[in-house]
């Protein structure tokens, strides 16, 4: 059958033009074309992977913040409860201390006027005696006569007087 | 959504305007033979002859003939290189004469041939082939139509893959656009799905001549399929040489676990050992005419249904006009459904070639696993 057999001349242009399609493809299109391809995706597989890498370590950074913070409101705890505590010693201390003060200004006072109440006894007991000196003065000057008896007498009187 | 209607509204009006044309071309040849009918033998040549058409369009030719109006012919004259006694000689295919009709030789046998013998001795028969009617042997390594058409494709893979893999160097590990985004998906399709498939690590050494397998035979497949081009891969003598190449890839790539299985079946008795040595043999040659036959028989196939289904018109236009009209827009109907799967075969059976050509290479080397 004519349309079966295969013409020698047409296999050799075949051949002759699909070797030359064969090598300058290979050389031009193919090996750019496919080392082109491998590059992108070796690059998106690389992109990939770093993106995972960034994710876990986006996550571990997550966790680490969340362990900070905790810790920073552990410390703010612990801080204020030292501040309170230093509040209450202070405000302690300076009770203690207003409470002394007063003790000490009332024991003060208190011996002021203890000292200042002596004074006033022994001015108050010159002043009766003396009071009481010129009454009796008064007194005896009418009744006695004699003035040693009479000396006597007052100093007894005197020493009676003792107000405290 | 639009855009994709607008662009299956230009396929679809692509595919009729190429019934168009072919319907055109046959019916030029039917004006052609009725009017040298009426010259010569009124009563018998008068009818349309479609197996005539049909293998005209489907062989190959040594002038690209585009179409016909009345007496004016738009062929492209293809150079013919022939080796003959006189050594090589080159000349237009015009030299023969386009009519044929003018000059009548008798041959070795007295037989009365048609057409205008060459002062060197070569005659164009009326199938369109050279021959000698003195019976000297010659090689004709003539351009046919096929040759051009072939080159036109060599020449279109090659300009649009450097171009696609200019763009790659420039785009470089940037996303694909345009007509590098559209032929990527081949590209990956034949190293992961042919090559990587079926040679696994060592697929990167014969991925170069599957792309190039893939692409060839699938532009020629789609040139193909313009009216007025040529029947590259519906040819046996494309095919032979394409089937050759995977013939000689396959066997020198073999390795030793390849001639082993073949010339020395493990695990097969001495006494059968000829028998299946002789199978095995035969195995290594049909694999490849496996593959020349059914890329051939495919496409010459659709051709041949194609013009046959336009014919028809013509057939039945000879009976009358009117049932030349109705079976007109069935045959159109018709003819676009077998365009449309033309596409689809175009597409299919390079990818079978390829296909089975990496799966016979893949066997080849293929590493004894016990």
């Amino acid at each position: 059958m004519e349309l079966l057999k295969p013409e020698l001349g047409l296999m050799f242009w075949t051949t002759v033009l699909f070797l030359l399609l064969l090598f300058i493809l290979k050389k031009f299109a193919w090996k750019p074309i496919l080392d082109m391809l491998k590059e992108r995706e070796e690059g998106i597989a690389t992109a990939l992977q770093s993106a995972e890498k960034a994710k876990a370590e986006m996550a571990l950074l997550t966790a680490d913040n969340q362990r900070i913070l905790n810790e920073a409101k552990e410390e703010k705890a612990k801080i204020l409860k030292e501040a309170r505590d230093t509040y209450d010693k202070i405000v302690g201390e300076a009770s203690e201390k207003a409470k002394a003060e007063a003790a000490k200004i009332l024991a003060e006072a208190k011996r002021d006027i203890e000292n200042q109440k002596n004074a006033v006894m022994v001015e108050i007991k010159n002043q009766i005696g003396t009071l009481a000196t010129d009454v009796a003065e008064k007194m005896i000057r009418k009744e006695l006569k004699k003035d040693g008896e009479q000396m006597n007498y007052v100093n007894q009187l005197v020493g009676e007087i003792k107000l405290n | 959504m639009q855009k994709h209607f607008k662009h299956f509204f230009f396929i679809i009006s692509f595919l009729f305007s190429a019934n168009f044309l072919f319907a055109q071309e046959i019916a030029q040849t039917v004006i052609d033979s009725t009017k040298t009918g009426n010259e010569a033998k009124p009563t018998e040549e008068k009818t349309f002859k479609p197996g005539d058409v049909i293998l005209n369009h489907i062989g190959d030719s040594h002038e690209w003939h585009f179409f016909s109006l009345g007496d004016f012919h738009a062929s492209l004259p293809l150079p013919c290189i022939l080796k003959g006694p006189n050594g090589f000689e080159f000349f237009m295919s015009s030299k023969f004469n386009h009519e044929g009709i003018d000059n009548s030789y008798a041959d070795g046998e007295g037989k009365i041939i048609d057409g205008k013998m060459l002062p060197n001795g070569y005659l164009m028969n009326e199938h369109g082939k050279i021959s000698r009617p003195d019976g000297a042997s010659f090689l004709d390594f003539s351009i046919t139509k096929n040759v051009a058409c072939m080159m036109l494709s060599v020449l279109l893979l090659i300009l649009i893959f450097t171009q696609i893999a200019k763009k790659y160097s420039t785009n470089k590990n940037q996303a694909p656009t345009g007509f590098q985004n559209a032929l990527e998906p081949f590209v990956l399709f034949v190293r992961d799905d042919i090559a990587k498939a079926a040679l696994g690590h060592k697929a990167a050494k014969y991925t170069p001549f599957l792309l190039s397998v893939f692409f060839f035979i699938w532009i020629n497949n789609l040139l193909g399929l313009i009216p007025g081009s040529a029947n590259v891969m519906g040819n046996t003598a494309v095919t032979v040489t394409l089937a050759l190449f995977t013939f000689v890839i396959v066997n020198l790539s073999g390795n030793k676990n390849y001639w082993h299985h073949i010339f020395a079946m493990p695990g097969v008795p001495i006494a059968l050992l000829p028998i299946l040595t002789f199978v095995e043999l035969l195995g290594v040659f049909t694999k490849p005419f496996a593959l020349l036959i059914r890329l051939f028989a495919n496409i010459a196939a659709g051709h041949i249904i194609i013009l046959s289904i336009v014919s028809l018109i013509f057939i039945f236009g000879q009976m009358s006009p009117a049932a030349g009209f109705g079976s007109s827009i069935l045959s159109v109907g018709f003819g676009l459904f077998m365009d449309c799967m033309e596409l689809l075969v175009a597409l299919l059976q390079a990818y079978v070639f390829t296909l089975l050509t990496s799966v016979f290479i893949g066997q080849a080397i293929e590493e004894p696993h016990h």
